[in-house]
């Protein structure tokens, strides 16, 4: 691809405005390379954050073209459309300077949702064995290779509609260690993921697993939350 | 977030669902309505059922069993995907849930025409 690209950039913080900059198009061009150029060749004071460039880090993410994306693992020719890109600061987070929000409340709904892992009692120090096809194993396998970067967080409508409701990310957490037969903490986890800014404020609309950058899918997640807490209630237990 | 981000078979049940519970709920009053006017004579309420039976009125109904088949459905939809396990077929749920109204619908229309 050669060319130009036209770039606009969300500066300021929550009030702010789009700015347009010129771009030279490029071959195998990332988005984040787009990024890089405009803050290292026409304004060096873009601010964003990234830091592996190889989509581990989960630091990248932003709004392409009104999609949340990872945008170091994000090819332009992908997502350009007629040579535009659109790039603003993740939707449903606080914007500290142009790209880079602040995500000090999304890892605290991490906490919020139980998603330290605490050792069961009588654990020991030896390896724990567990069996690769037993169905927990699975089910926590489906979820652990989160990221953490905010992407189904920034796509979901009930993060937008409730401030407090927990989000996809930190949920899919609880529910990998729900699953993880050496974690003791089930239950109290349980009944920080049942209230209302918990499992079943989630309306299943799944945005959260169309743009998950590592296709998971919080929702199947989620769905395993509602169906414990309920037993759990049924039992008596919550 | 741009409306881009939830265009997608989900998002569209979702929506779907949404709207048909406010238009059911918009129309619940007026249903009350309807049987109320019995209480004051059976001529009114005679007379409320001739007017229902003009085709206008009829092809608005028709349009009220799609809406009552599509909440109807996507609530079993969801009650499916998230309390018989999670499925991978998700958007065959939404499409069979939108297909089974549309049947219902349409089933509704041949038999009152």
């Amino acid at each position: 691809m050669t060319g130009t690209l036209r770039v606009s950039v969300w500066r300021g913080a929550a009030a702010g405005r789009l700015v347009e900059y010129e771009v030279p198009a490029q071959e195998s061009q990332t988005v984040l390379d787009v990024v890089s150029h405009i803050q290292r060749h026409l304004d060096p004071t873009l601010s964003y954050r990234f830091a592996c460039r190889v989509g581990m880090c989960g630091s990248c993410a932003m709004s392409v073209n009104g999609v949340p994306r990872w945008t170091c693992r994000t090819h332009v020719r992908r997502v350009a459309r007629d040579g535009r890109l659109e790039l603003r600061p993740l939707a449903n987070l606080p914007v500290i300077k142009d790209l880079a929000v602040e995500m000090g409340e999304f890892f605290a709904k991490w906490t919020r949702a139980g998603g330290a892992f605490v050792p069961a009692p009588g654990l020991g120090p030896d390896f724990a064995r567990v069996a690769p096809d037993a169905p927990a194993r699975q089910a926590a396998s489906a979820g652990i290779e989160c990221i953490g970067c905010g992407v189904c967080y920034a796509a979901c409508d009930v993060v937008r509609w409730n401030e407090e409701f927990l989000g996809p990310a930190a949920l899919n957490r609880a529910w990998t260690l729900l699953n993880d037969v050496r974690d003791g903490a089930g239950a109290a986890r349980l009944g920080a993921v049942a209230g209302d800014a918990g499992c079943h404020a989630c309306h299943s609309q799944q945005s959260c697993a169309l743009h998950c950058p590592k296709h998971l899918d919080p929702t199947a997640a989620i769905a395993g939350l509602k169906r414990a807490t309920a037993m759990a209630a049924l039992r008596g237990a919550l | 977030m741009s409306w881009r981000s939830r265009n997608h078979p989900n998002y569209w049940a979702f929506a779907l669902h949404r709207l048909s519970g406010l238009l059911l709920a918009l129309f619940l009053p007026l249903h009350f309505w309807a049987l109320g006017t019995a209480i004051e004579g059976e001529a009114r309420l005679a007379g409320f059922l001739r007017w229902s039976d003009e085709p206008l009125v009829k092809l608005a109904e028709v349009g009220l069993v799609v809406l009552l088949a599509a909440h109807l459905a996507g609530g079993l939809r969801l009650l499916a995907i998230e309390f018989l396990g999670w499925r991978r077929w998700q958007k065959t749920a939404v499409a069979l849930s939108a297909g089974a109204s549309f049947a219902v619908g349409l089933a509704f229309l041949l038999s009152v025409f």
